[in-house]
């Protein structure tokens, strides 16, 4: 089909767009792309102000750490052949593997088994391969460009980033599963009472969505400092306190998080139509029962949608957590402030540098896995409601 | 559905919502009117040193706060009304800023500066924020269809990124030497320190909000655009518009619920400017109502923190957001008694 000559552009119209295009993509990916590029370099290569220097990084290699021809094509070849596994083959044997109703638990199982046995690969079999290869090699072995890993060991071993992480990991999941939890109830009450008072809990959800953190957390802090005194009467000596405790912060983050969740999950059960609970509740199902036979199986998109932004809500919350847990159990995002606050010298920069690329990396895998879902969220609420 | 079921089915979120977020409101207003702070006593303490006949004995007194049973410091919590709102206003500098007719002076007062940033950060990202995603849904819209996969998932980038790290990989292109202040340097032929004065620590922030909202525009924009009516963009066309003039009287007004929408969560989100002040670190420049807040609730370097105070600021932040509100909840409203 030919489009009709007045819908058509003219030249320069089409090259101006096009090029805009490119210019916000280059925009877009060269901040992050960048600091991933500094954060495998030594200091004075980092932060060098010519960009080819960063790049190619000659004083890395003049330390003897720098990617041979054989490194380069070895290492393309296995991420490759690990993304064409991870698309191809995995969701096969996942769905070959499983039962139906268990293939949630079938995927986590498969994509924390590929994660490790990736990272076991590519970071430990791998090195050994290729320095074998390379003392064989003779000039195809020479060096081409710097890099290195050692602000990755540095910050992941000797400063043991991994409790940060794992920190992270326990208060995502406990904020995803739980938000999800209360909120998947909230959002199927609301999508099916007409009644005003329905209206009125989700204006109010949307004035306490409006809230700024720091007001909360200002009525939070006292309490929870002094929680073990005012909680005696009721626990006893047994009274904890809340200060400095993941499950505390959990609360609080789902609780920030409710409104946002209830919305969005609300205008998702919106979209699924009221016969289907009526077919159910002439089939002699309670409210409940239809909800969670009828209603949740064919709800699972909303949820992984609204999960992923309650994790995205977890994962880079600054405030709450840097000002309700303390050094013992920070979270990766708070931690990093310890770094760039400190900078006494450039390879804590670099440091702190490989900090943010490591807490970026599975960010990027999320919208790369889950491009389609946070598209569909983002819309979700704006078209519908 | 009846009213019971109703019940059990939003009761936990609502608990939730009340706990954590009702209450603490309640207890923040209560306590800016309180201040809590160690007890202290007067000493006297008297120190000799050997002399000849008599050794020189002096008396000074000191005040040290007293230790409880527990060996902690003692607190009180008195009422104090609107001391902790007099505090973070200080009306009496701002009084004296007015009559000098002294910009400056009223800078240096910390609310002050911090709902001066607040305010023009967010009047000056909106405009942007909006123009910049609709250049890009309609850039991408009018892209080939293989390209607009790759280009959504580039776009969705920033958006994704930890607000924190975000501001920070910006700071890092820029900061001492960086690449992007040497290039500056380069092409504009003079010396450049982006960390030296407020100003261009604010134009960072404002290139760090808008890089990091605008595809959160451009994709509810692209959304919309997929549904804008065909026949109507046809009829224009028949009419003789140009394609400027089906952009502003048939695209725009489509668009425009969803524009009032991305404009509404940009202001809630804006006014809550947190993360850049961490990020860019520029403390000693530039602060946010928000930020203020923090402040206040971090430990200074003996260890307390001014919760009356913090109270006090949080409490004047929430007015702001109940000014932003009205006319939005009017609306809401309207539209709700109108639909019934």
């Amino acid at each position: 089909m030919s489009t009709p000559l007045s819908m058509r552009q003219s030249l320069s119209l089409r090259v101006g767009s096009a090029g805009f295009l490119i210019f916000w993509c280059l925009l877009a990916a060269f901040p992050i792309v960048w600091i991933a590029v500094m954060s495998f370099k030594s200091p004075v290569d980092a932060f060098a102000s010519n960009p080819l220097d960063v790049v190619i990084g000659p004083a890395t290699r003049a330390d003897g750490n720098g990617l041979s021809i054989i490194d380069i094509v070895l290492g393309l070849a296995a991420l490759w052949a690990s993304a064409r596994f991870a698309l191809r083959t995995l969701p096969r044997m996942v769905s070959r593997l499983t039962q139906p109703g268990t293939i949630v638990i079938g995927w986590i199982i498969a994509v924390s088994g590929f994660a490790v046995s990736f990272v076991i690969g590519f970071f430990v079999i791998l090195p050994v391969i290729l320095t074998g290869l390379n003392a064989i090699a003779g000039p195809l072995s020479t060096p081409l460009i710097g890099l290195t890993t050692v602000h990755y060991q540095s910050v992941w071993v000797d400063n043991e980033f991994y409790r940060n992480f794992l920190n992270s990991l326990l208060v995502t999941t406990g904020v995803v599963t739980v938000s999800l939890t209360v909120g998947t109830l909230a959002g199927y009450g609301l999508a099916r009472s007409g009644s005003n008072l329905a209206f009125w809990l989700l204006i109010l959800a949307l004035i306490f969505r409006a809230l700024p953190h720091s007001v909360l957390v200002a009525g939070y802090l006292p309490v929870f400092i002094n929680s073990a005194e005012i909680l005696r009467p009721i626990f006893g000596d047994a009274a904890p306190t809340l200060y400095g405790q993941p499950y505390a912060v959990i609360a609080v983050l789902v609780a920030i998080n409710q409104p946002f969740t209830i919305w969005m999950l609300r205008s998702f059960f919106h979209s699924i139509p009221t016969e289907l609970d009526e077919a159910a509740r002439v089939d002699g199902c309670s409210h409940f029962q239809a909800f969670r036979r009828v209603i949740m199986p064919v709800m699972w998109p909303g949820v992984i949608t609204t999960g992923l932004f309650s994790f995205l809500l977890g994962y880079n919350d600054f405030l709450v957590t840097s000002l309700l847990l303390d050094a013992q159990n920070q979270t990766m995002v708070p931690a990093i402030a310890g770094y760039f606050n400190r900078e006494t010298t450039t390879t804590d920069q670099v440091e702190a540098i490989a900090a943010a690329v490591s807490i970026t990396a599975p960010l990027f895998l999320l919208v790369m896995v889950f491009q389609r879902q946070i598209v569909s969220g983002l819309t979700a609420g704006a078209v519908k409601g | 559905m009846k009213f019971k079921t109703f019940a059990a089915f939003v009761g936990p979120s609502l608990f939730m919502m009340l706990v954590f977020i009702a209450l603490p409101l309640v207890s923040v207003f209560t306590q800016s009117f309180y201040n809590t702070q160690p007890v202290f006593e007067q000493v006297e303490i008297e120190s000799c040193t050997p002399g000849f006949p008599d050794p020189v004995c002096v008396t000074r007194t000191e005040t040290k706060p007293i230790l409880g049973e527990d060996g902690k410091i003692l607190t009180q919590t008195r009422f104090t009304g609107l001391e902790s709102y007099r505090n973070v206003l200080e009306l009496g500098r701002v009084k004296d800023a007015l009559a000098n007719g002294s910009w400056r002076q009223l800078m240096a007062i910390d609310f002050w500066k911090a709902l001066r940033f607040t305010l023009t950060f967010t009047l000056l990202t909106l405009p942007l924020v909006v123009v910049v995603g609709l250049a890009i849904a309609l850039a991408v819209n009018n892209a080939a269809k293989s390209l607009r996969g790759p280009v959504i998932f580039i776009s969705l980038l920033p958006f994704i990124i930890t607000p924190v790290i975000g501001a920070l990989s910006i700071r890092w292109l820029f900061i001492g030497d960086g690449i992007l202040t040497s290039f500056l340097e380069w092409w504009l032929a003079q010396d450049i320190a982006m960390f030296a004065q407020g100003w261009t620590i604010e134009l960072m922030m404002l290139f760090y909000r808008v890089w990091h909202v605008a595809p959160f525009a451009f994709v509810i924009f692209y959304a919309g655009l997929q549904t804008v009516n065909q026949d109507t963009l046809e009829s224009a066309i028949i009419d003789g518009a140009n394609r400027w003039e089906r952009l502003r009287y048939v695209i725009v007004p489509h668009l425009m619920p969803l524009i009032v929408f991305v404009a509404l969560i940009h202001l809630m989100d804006c006014y809550r400017v947190f993360e850049e002040i961490v990020g860019f670190s520029s403390q000693s420049h530039v602060i946010s109502l928000q930020w203020l807040t923090y402040d206040f609730l971090t430990p200074d370097d003996a260890g307390n923190r001014s919760i009356g105070r913090a109270s006090a600021s949080a409490m004047l932040t929430m007015i702001g957001i109940v000014v932003l509100l009205i006319p939005l909840l009017t609306r809401t409203w309207r539209d709700h008694k109108g639909s019934h």
